[in-house]
This record gives structure tokens, C-alpha cells and sequence, in this order.
């Protein structure tokens, strides 16, 4: 109740202030829904976050289909939100047509990169942060072979699963990393039952570490790393909560980062369009040491996970990106 | 390829054939009876929505087993009386289901447990925890055989075994009961069912419901025996794959358990190898799991055999005056 009274008073206000300078910012989650535990609601976290600091209000739509993309962004638009913030590589062709329409509105797009006058792109350095839980999965593991799961099989998830492979392969040549997609289609960001056979057959493949960059399918990885007692390594949010004692670590993405200050920015009327790159440095991608995995995490695997993203960040090190040249020396696909 | 691994690709082949199998089996029963039903995923959906909600509440997973069933018929009985009884279009009142059911799981799980149209996940006794087939532990050390019973026959949950058994009770329900000529035979030509005195909308209902049953079934056996909880569309078509595989199984119950274990066995094939290596030919991964629609076209194509639906299948029956 609490959203759609939110979503109302948005409406409220912004309808009273039509015609006004002062807009609110909008947020347009994407397909795999709000509470994914991962990419999506770390958005929403940040919105959230930017509401209780600031107190100002924002506007707010969940994707239904995939048909939706480009009625919603209008519609966002055409309400008088600024910024409007999308999620996710697949808003990338609409948001291309879209966009030069509104000129007057500024849009951030979150994991892909759209050359418009009035665009943000954040994008994050994922392979880096892949890297680093990748070593952490190779030094964790005791039968040599960790495994990856992937949701829908496009590049940014291959970018996941090639990092990861490098870091697994930096502690030894001779670590096998298998590297599974749930799906071609958008459904396989909703599958959890696949991602929990996925898991089965890599547990049965000798695995014993798995990495779910998968959204809503990732929840049934992790739940079947889980149920058959070995580590799983979650995404985007920080999922060690979710089941304590299994999970090693998660490979954050501060989107809710990305979205807090895109908010922050348009309030103050500063909001830079074009590219923004958020890597190791700036936490935009990081690893998630809590409580729920102290236990897990030796002093090692710390101290190699420290040096190691000292060398990202001071380019003695270098992570080869999948999406550079749609290849990757660690990994077949 | 050796026998561990194939042991171990059956066992998910087993784990991955069940829900399509029960589904199958659901179809069959309401196709047999000439009502068309491509509602089946809409009733899982709805049937592991109810299951693992119930579950989640209550913490006993027979309770959310009866729920989630319960739901499944309650959407059988919507379409029945959409098909049967108000003689509208079947293929239209199924994709009303699907729709309702994608919708409404999705705003009722919001609406109860805030978490974002999800159930909290279900843990110990809000699951079905696997059971060892007798006998087990001792046959294990048999060559081959063992390994089959052992290994990827036993170990699984309550609903696989239920599956399984289906197959046998569909066959004689259907070919040996009164019950069952008068099914066939109400989806083969209703008139002459009619004309002996026979309640041609009983018996549909009859069928509807029983798929119904078996699609709660299948749903729940999704969230709660190989999950642990729902999400938004976590059926993810598995309603249509059954549907290909009741054309596939050309409407008999033994050919819809070998079109289920054989579809479950190119999902796990290929969630196993990424390319499939045949030495000569690498088959990549997209076309294994195309392969069961592949197969229903060429099937329904009339290259391998001849599927022929039940005669008086999709048409609601007008009694003559």
C-alpha cells in the first residue's frame, strides 16, 4: 500500500506542478521485477535511499513485457519526469528512438551506452568485479572446478562469466570453470527451477563454487548451492543474507549508487549526459564482506582480493573485457 | 560419457520430465473429453503460486500441496464453465487463464507477503524433502542396474513417484473403465454419447476437473519439491512444452511418459553440455532445446506417423432439438 500511495502522491504532485520547473525524477524498473533480490531492487534501494535523505518524491513504473519499453518511457517522459532513469542493456534500442523526442528530458540508462545529447550512460566494470570473486571462488574451492550460471545469454552476462574465469584461472592454470545460460529469452532472468538444475548438473560436474548472475533465476542457484551444500556466490545487491553459511560472497553492483545520484544530480540541475564508467575505484563494483560471510572469507582469500584489485585499480593488471572484442581467453562459450 | 554421468543426466531427466508429465497427463484427460486446453500453464502457475504460499504460511507443505490443487480446479472449473456450459471459444477461455493467472498470482503475492510478487523462500517441513525407494542402499553395488535404480530413480520427491504412477492409472482409467470409453468416446463423437443416455457436459466436467487435479500437481511439484517458493512466471512454458508433448504422445498416456522423459532428457542435455559433440557434428545448445517443438512440427506435419486430435476436440456440443 505504502508504494501505490507513493505512486499516487507522485502523480498528485505532479500534476499540480505541471508547467513548473521543478521536476521529479523517474525510475522505470525493469523486466524480473522490483524485489529480484539483485539488479532491479538495488535501483529501488537507491531510489529509496535518495527519498529518505532528501525527502523529495519520485516516479515509479514497473515493466510488465517486453512490449512495454517504449509506452512506458514515453509516458514517463510525458509526465514530466527528470531525469528518467532505465535499467538494463534491453531499453537500449528504445531509448535510441525515444530519447531525441524529448529533448527537454534528461534519461540514464543503466548497463548500456546510448550516444544521445540527453543521455547518461552508466555502465560498470563488471568483469573486474567478476574477477575478483572468480579468484575468491578458486581458492575456496577444494575440487578445482567452480561454475557460473548465467540468465539471458547476451554479452553484458557473458562479460560476467569471463571475469569470473580469469579470476578463477589467475590462482591455477589448471581450475575448470563451467559456464552455463538459463535461457536466449527474457523468461530466463524468471527461472529458478532451471537455475536449480543448472546448479545440480555443475554439482555433478564436480563444482563446487557457483556464481549466479542470473536476477530471479539466480535465487534457485543459490538455493540449490544451498540445499546441497556448497558455496554459491550471489549479484548485483548483496545477497549474503539470503542463505548464511553457503554463501561466500556477492559481486555488487552499485546501481543503487547509479540511480542515488542521477537523482541527486537532476535536483541540483547538474546531471552530466554521456558515459560514465564505475569501476573498482570508485566502489561502483565491489565485494561484499558482511557478517553473514566473515566465516567463509580466510585471511588469504582477503589479502588476494586486496592485492589483486590494488593492481586493477593501478593498471598493473589487466581484465579482459568480453564485450571489447566478443571474445574471451578464459572461457568458451 | 560414462555411466556416472548418464546416471546423473537421467536423474535430472527424471526431475525435469515430471512437471511436463503431469501436465501431459492433465491435457489428456480434458483433449480426450474434446475439450482443448491450452490453459495448462496458467493452472501451474496458479497451482504453485497457492502451494507454496500456503506452504509459507502454515509451514506444512500437504497443506500447500491441497491449496495449490485446490486453486488449479477452481481455474479448471472457470474454464469448464467458459467451454462447456456457456459453449464459448476453448483456445480463447485457456489464454484468458493464462493471462489471469500470470496476473493475479502476481498481485496476491504482493498484496501477502510484500516481497515483491514472490513467496518467502520454504524451508524443513514447507518442503517435499526427497525419499529413498526400498531397497536402495543394497542395489546400489549392482553393475549398471544399480546405479539406475539408486541413483537417479530413487532420491527424488513424493510428486515424481505420484507422476510416474499416473501413467499406468491414466492408461486404465482410460481404456479399461466404463468411465473411460464414455470419456474417449464423448471426445470422439458426442452425439452418440448423447444418444445413449449419456451426460455428455458431465462427463467434460468430469475430464476438466481431473485435469485440474493433475495441473495442481505440476505446479506444485515446480514450488515446492524442485523449488523452494514462487516467482512470477516460474512455469516459464513449461505449459506448452506438455502441450507439444500430448501431440507428440499423439493423445495416449505410455507415449506421453516417453514424450515427457524425452523432452526432460534434451532439457537436461543440454543444461549439461553447452555444445553438444557427436564427433563429426557440434550441435550448439539452442538446437537441443528446440528440439521438442522441432520434433511436435514434424510430427504434426504427418512425416512420422499421424497425430490426430480427438474428432470432436474444441467444438462446445449443441444439443440437437
Amino acid at each position: 500500500m505504502t508504494l501505490m500511495h507513493k505512486f499516487t502522491t507522485a502523480a498528485a504532485v505532479t500534476a499540480l506542478s505541471a508547467g513548473a520547473a521543478l521536476a521529479e525524477p523517474g525510475l522505470i524498473i525493469d523486466l524480473g521485477g522490483k524485489f529480484d533480490k539483485s539488479f532491479n531492487e538495488s535501483a529501488y534501494t537507491g531510489a529509496q535511499r535518495w527519498v529518505e535523505e532528501t525527502g523529495g518524491s519520485y516516479m515509479e513504473t514497473e515493466l510488465a513485457s517486453e512490449a512495454q519499453r517504449e509506452q512506458t518511457m514515453r509516458r514517463m517522459a510525458e509526465r514530466g519526469a527528470n531525469p528518467v532513469v532505465v535499467l538494463g542493456f534491453a531499453n537500449a534500442s528504445t531509448l535510441e528512438t525515444v530519447a531525441p523526442d524529448y529533448p527537454e528530458t534528461n534519461f540514464v540508462i543503466v548497463d548500456m551506452v546510448v550516444d544521445q545529447p540527453n543521455v547518461q550512460s552508466v555502465v560498470f566494470s563488471e568483469h573486474q568485479g567478476s574477477y575478483l570473486v572468480g579468484l575468491m571462488a578458486a581458492m575456496a574451492s577444494e575440487t578445482g572446478t567452480v561454475s557460473f550460471v548465467g540468465g539471458m545469454d547476451v554479452p553484458l552476462i557473458r562479460k560476467f562469466a569471463c571475469g569470473y574465469a580469469q579470476g578463477a584461472k589467475s590462482v591455477a592454470d589448471d581450475i575448470e570453470v563451467i559456464s552455463n545460460m538459463t535461457g536466449t529469452t527474457p523468461a530466463a532472468w524468471n527461472d529458478p527451477v532451471k537455475g536449480a538444475e543448472l546448479t545440480r548438473s555443475q554439482i555433478s560436474q564436480g563444482s563446487d563454487v557457483v556464481f549466479a548472475a542470473a536476477g530471479g533465476t539466480g535465487v534457485g542457484v543459490l538455493q540449490a548451492a544451498a540445499d546441497e551444500g556448497i558455496l554459491a556466490i550471489g549479484v548485483d545487491s548483496n545477497q549474503n543474507y539470503l542463505f548464511p553459511g553457503t554463501m561466500l560472497t556477492s559481486m555488487v553492483k552499485r546501481v543503487d549508487n547509479a540511480v542515488y545520484d542521477a537523482f541527486q544530480s537532476a535536483e541540483a540541475g547538474d546531471l552530466e549526459t554521456g558515459v560514465q564508467v564505475k569501476g573498482l575505484e570508485d566502489e561502483g563494483v565491489a565485494v561484499a564482506m558482511d557478517e553473514y560471510n566473515a566465516d567463509l572469507v580466510t585471511e588469504e582469500m582477503q589479502a588476494a582480493v586486496d592485492e589483486a584489485r590494488a593492481k586493477i585499480i593501478s593498471g598493473e593488471l589487466e581484465v579482459h573485457d568480453y564485450t571489447s572484442d566478443d571474445s574471451c581467453p578464459a572461457l568458451t562459450f | 560419457m560414462n555411466v556416472i554421468d548418464i546416471v546423473q543426466i537421467l536423474d535430472s531427466t527424471i526431475r525435469l520430465a515430471t512437471p511436463l508429465l503431469l501436465a501431459c497427463l492433465a491435457g489428456l484427460f480434458s483433449e480426450r473429453s474434446g475439450v482443448f486446453d491450452i490453459g495448462l500453464e496458467g493452472k501451474m502457475l496458479v497451482a504453485a503460486f497457492f502451494s507454496a504460499a500456503v506452504a509459507a504460511a502454515t509451514g506444512s507443505v500437504w497443506l500447500g500441496l491441497l491449496a495449490g490443487i485446490a486453486a488449479s480446479m477452481v481455474f479448471a472449473l472457470i474454464h469448464g464453465i467458459a467451454s462447456i456450459t456457456f459453449r464459448g471459444d476453448q483456445l480463447i477461455s485457456g489464454v484468458a487463464i493464462n493471462f489471469l493467472a500470470a496476473g493475479m498470482t502476481v498481485l496476491i503475492a504482493q498484496d501477502w507477503f510484500q516481497q515483491g510478487s514472490r513467496t518467502p523462500a520454504l524451508t524443513g517441513s514447507a518442503r517435499f524433502s526427497p525419499i529413498d525407494l526400498p531397497l536402495a542402499d543394497m542395489l546400489s553395488g549392482v553393475p549398471i542396474l544399480g546405479p539406475l535404480y539408486a541413483d537417479a530413480l530413487s532420491g527424488h520427491t513424493i510428486l515424481v513417484y505420484v507422476g510416474l504412477l499416473a501413467v499406468p492409472a491414466t492408461w486404465w482409467i482410460l481404456f479399461r473403465t466404463r468411465f473411460g470409453l464414455r470419456l474417449r468416446a464423448v471426445g470422439e463423437n458426442p452425439a452418440a454419447v448423447d444418444t445413449a443416455g449419456v451426460s455428455v457436459t458431465g462427463l467434460r466436467y468430469a475430464a476438466v476437473m481431473i485435469c485440474g487435479l493433475l495441473c495442481g500437481l505440476a505446479g506444485a511439484y515446480l514450488a515446492t519439491g524442485l523449488a523452494a517458493g514462487f516467482t512470477k512466471d516460474m512455469t516459464a512454458g513449461r505449459g506448452f512444452i506438455a502441450l507439444a508433448a500430448l501431440i507428440f504422445a499423439k493423445w495416449r498416456p505410455w507415449y506421453a511418459l516417453f514424450a515427457s522423459l524425452l523432452f526432460g532428457f534434451l532439457q537436461a542435455v543440454s543444461n549439461r553440455y553447452s555444445t553438444l559433440d557427436l564427433g563429426i557434428v557440434e550441435i550448439p545448445n539452442a538446437f537441443v532445446l528446440a528440439l521438442p517443438y522441432i520434433l511436435t512440427v514434424v510430427i504434426l506435419a504427418g512425416f512420422v506417423g499421424r497425430a490426430i486430435p480427438p474428432r470432436a476436440g474444441g467444438e462446445p456440443y449443441v444439443k440437437e432439438r
